[in-house]
């Protein structure tokens, strides 16, 4: 092997954001890429690999996009401290890659004049070399390559362009070996900062030449996308696009993957003989993953639109469209987009408030991503309406159970605003981090470069989600499974499990909001994540195949709590800290078990004052009562028929459908 | 603070004036870019910010243009700064004196 003859190189690609370094890192390493975590950082650490045409095997890793060596968030600090090899675990590395966007040159020269007083060998990309030369934009390459000092190569890294150069250069460098020159970089103070300017202005006066047909078409977009009232409509418009895609598109998918883990749950569970490892393996493992993998599409389909719009240069936009009303709650224009991927689910929300530069901003995000709306919530949203509200027209187009759900939302999004504004205060002492933000060029997003991001994206929330879940779907099965029912058991086999008894336990907690014990014992699984609570209900109340079978736990629901405490349960619903992912993923985020135990402490307490004042204003309202039970048997013969032609599963002695469905004894499908 | 409030009078007498006071169509040269504390409440010091500005472009000399603003109190802002395009709060921007161009 040739790769046996040479020793192998690090390469480290450093530049400013938005200059197309992460397609150059695409195009120099293609598929041979992974993806982790620095050690004790929770900074994502990507790594690729080449070879070069000598056969030289180059390491490359694609560190986060800074306008400095002075680090202002963990990211930030992550580029410096691999740059100057201070990094724990990491080699210096051999060759640095400056990515530089040809367009935007004055800002990079400053980071280049930086990295030049690092020692290391270096090579500067002129990456967008054709969007430059069609402004006709003249750079005196040689002379430049003169006055920095560093070889230059201009590449078009979405047209794959100058990449083989490029190697060719890094291969140079990598077999001259020695360092440049003595590391003499330390933190730039502002003098210093000025003075890097006047110096980095001085090279672009002499050897660039300013375009002849500079970029109109950003300024003449930005007049519509910026313009105060359109382009917060236009943002509006698209989020309400976005949403329907997330929604609807998703649905097939959904049901697709949730019909897999079901057949794959009957095949595995005929192949097993009855018992522990059965239920384990059916009843915990495959549809605890299930259960999770059920939110893939839509998170992929949100994933798409928030990478297309963070390509196509918009992100930047929408942040500050939304930055006063966000910032008014103590919130970075920024989070706008953690939060809007926590409507999808907060795991993948709490992973993208890694765009905010600053630490009190994130840890704000992170804390208040979760009081979004995730669509888990929206099976328990559905159950509970479609039992006690009354499926009515209120107005021309409006749906009295569709406004209750849009109420939901509403109740969530106006909360995560409260709280992040009460956050600031307790936390942070009223101190606003400084918001200051490129906004850039427009460009047509790459169909690849899209497609590559969101497989990362896909299998980061696979691992992540999974390596999480798996074990927590354990516990919670050995929770509800264990002690097993004694024989002759006349209850669900729940009732008797661990899970049974915390429930009946802790049930006079939660009597003054409502909850009865068959709820508590519910919100045991529940925990494990959100929409598990159906299923656990569907147990408790011993309807078979609760998720399929809707209406019918509905109907068994809307006879036994009263209107107050399906009201309570909702409100529960809204606040309460119902997914362990979730706080593990808090947990990793922050690096700290004591942010985690806030936002879990937070949130059970928001959860249990919204029930206390929804349960009481209810009960006051004269919705305390459930409904009489209608006398057995009522007129309905043949037995009732779920949806799906499954007989209507009762327990002897205990009433079927009663109540506003009930004289048909039809379930709505 | 009469110093200050003296030395502002001075300046935008001689036709200098925060970067905060701006309003879309504005144009004009950074004069100064200074580490007073101007507001109050910043999450950093205001070297800090001064440093911040600085590796923003906001340095002596550069020139600008302010394009947008928000909609709600027309904050933030977005201006042209040389070649390149930034956001930022009008809080952030007190601490820039800037020259104004007449249109």
């Amino acid at each position: 092997m040739s790769e046996g003859v040479l020793p192998s190189a690090r390469v480290a690609l450093v530049g400013n954001p938005n200059t197309g370094k992460t397609a150059l890192f695409n195009a120099l390493t293609g598929a041979r890429q992974k993806v982790a975590n620095y050690a004790g950082v929770t900074v994502e650490r990507k790594e690729g690999f080449v070879t070069s045409a000598a056969g030289r095997s180059l390491s490359v890793l694609d560190l986060p996009g800074t306008y400095s060596l002075r680090a202002r968030s963990p990211d930030e600090a992550v580029t410096r401290d691999a740059v100057l090899g201070r990094l724990s675990g990491e080699v210096p590395p051999d060759v640095v890659v400056a990515v530089a966007d040809a367009t935007n040159l004055r800002l990079v020269l400053r980071l280049i004049l930086e990295l030049k007083a690092v020692g290391r060998p270096m090579v500067l990309a002129l990456n967008m070399y054709d969007i430059a030369q069609r402004q006709g934009l003249r750079i005196d390459l040689e002379g430049l390559q003169k006055e920095l000092g560093c070889p230059i190569v201009t590449t078009v890294a979405t047209r794959k362009r100058g990449i083989d150069e490029l190697v060719g250069q890094i291969e140079a460098l990598a077999a001259a070996g020695a360092l440049t020159g003595e590391n003499i970089w330390r933190e730039p103070t502002a003098p210093e900062i000025r003075l890097a300017h006047r110096e980095a202005q001085r090279i672009l006066k002499t050897y660039v030449r300013p375009p002849e047909h500079p970029d109109t078409l950003t300024g003449r977009v930005d007049a519509v996308l910026l313009h105060p009232v359109a382009g917060l409509a236009i943002l509006l418009a698209l989020l309400f696009v976005m949403f329907q895609a997330v929604f609807t598109w998703a649905g097939p998918a959904q049901d697709l993957i949730d019909a897999g883990f079901v057949a794959l749950g009957e095949l595995v569970g005929r192949v097993l003989p009855d018992g522990l490892v059965h239920s384990l393996i059916v009843d915990g493992l495959i549809a605890g993953v299930g259960s999770v993998l059920v939110f893939l599409p839509q998170i992929l389909i949100l994933f798409f639109f928030i990478i297309l719009l963070e390509d196509f240069g918009y992100m930047a936009r929408a942040a500050f469209l939304m930055d006063k009303i966000m910032g008014g709650a103590g919130l970075h224009g920024r989070a706008f987009i953690p939060l809007l991927s926590s409507f999808a689910c907060a795991i993948p929300g709490i992973m993208a408030a890694r765009v905010i530069d600053q630490k009190r901003d994130r840890m704000t995000t992170i804390l208040v991503a979760p009081l979004m709306t995730c669509s888990a919530r929206i099976p328990v949203y559905t159950l509970i309406i479609s039992a006690f509200i009354p499926d009515r027209t209120v107005g021309p187009g409006l749906n009295l159970q569709g406004l209750v759900m849009f109420g939901l939302y509403g109740a969530g999004i106006a909360s995560a605003l409260a709280v992040s504004f009460v956050i600031r205060k307790v936390f942070w002492r009223g101190a606003v981090e400084p918001f200051l933000m490129e906004l850039p060029t427009y460009k047509m997003p790459s169909a690849a470069n899209v497609a590559r991001n969101l497989l990362l994206r896909a299998q980061i929330f696979i691992g992540r989600a999974g390596r999480i879940i798996l074990p927590l779907m354990v516990l919670v099965w050995v929770l509800s499974t264990f002690p097993s029912p004694p024989p002759g058991a006349t209850e669900p086999a729940i009732d008797y499990s661990f899970a049974g008894m915390i429930g009946h336990a802790i049930q006079p907690l939660f009597a003054p909001i409502g909850f009865n014990w068959q709820m508590v014992v519910a919100l045991i699984p529940g925990f494990a994540a959100r929409e598990v609570a159906v299923a656990a209900l569907g147990t408790v109340y011993a309807v078979g195949d609760a998720e399929a079978n809707v209406g019918a736990l509905g109907a068994r629901l809307a006879e036994t709590w009263s209107l107050a405490t399906g009201l309570s349960f909702l409100a529960w619903y809204v606040f309460a800290p119902q997914c362990v992912a979730t706080l593990g993923v808090v947990k990793r985020e922050t690096n700290s078990w004591g942010w985690m135990g806030v936002m879990f402490g937070y949130m059970l307490a928001l959860a249990y004052l919204a029930s206390l004042i929804v349960y009481h204003g209810a009960v006051a309202l004269g919705w305390g009562l459930a409904p009489e039970p209608p006398t057995w048997p009522r007129s309905c013969s043949p037995p009732c028929q779920g949806p799906k032609g499954a007989p209507f599963p009762y327990r002897s002695g205990i009433p079927m459908a009663g109540g506003p469905l009930r004289d048909t004894c039809s379930i709505p499908g | 603070m009469l110093a200050e409030a003296v030395d502002a009078e001075a300046l935008s007498t001689a036709g200098q004036t925060r970067l905060s006071k701006l309003k879309p169509g504005d144009r004009g040269v950074i004069v100064d870019v200074r580490a007073d504390h101007a507001t109050d409440h910043h999450g950093v010091d205001v070297h800090e910010l001064e440093r911040r500005l600085l590796e923003f472009g906001f340095v002596e000399g550069a020139r600008f243009e302010v394009l947008h603003e928000g909609m709600f109190g027309a904050d933030p802002i977005a201006l042209r700064l040389d070649d390149m395009r930034v956001a930022l709060r009008r809080r952030d921007a007190h601490d820039v004196w800037v020259q104004l161009e007449s249109k």
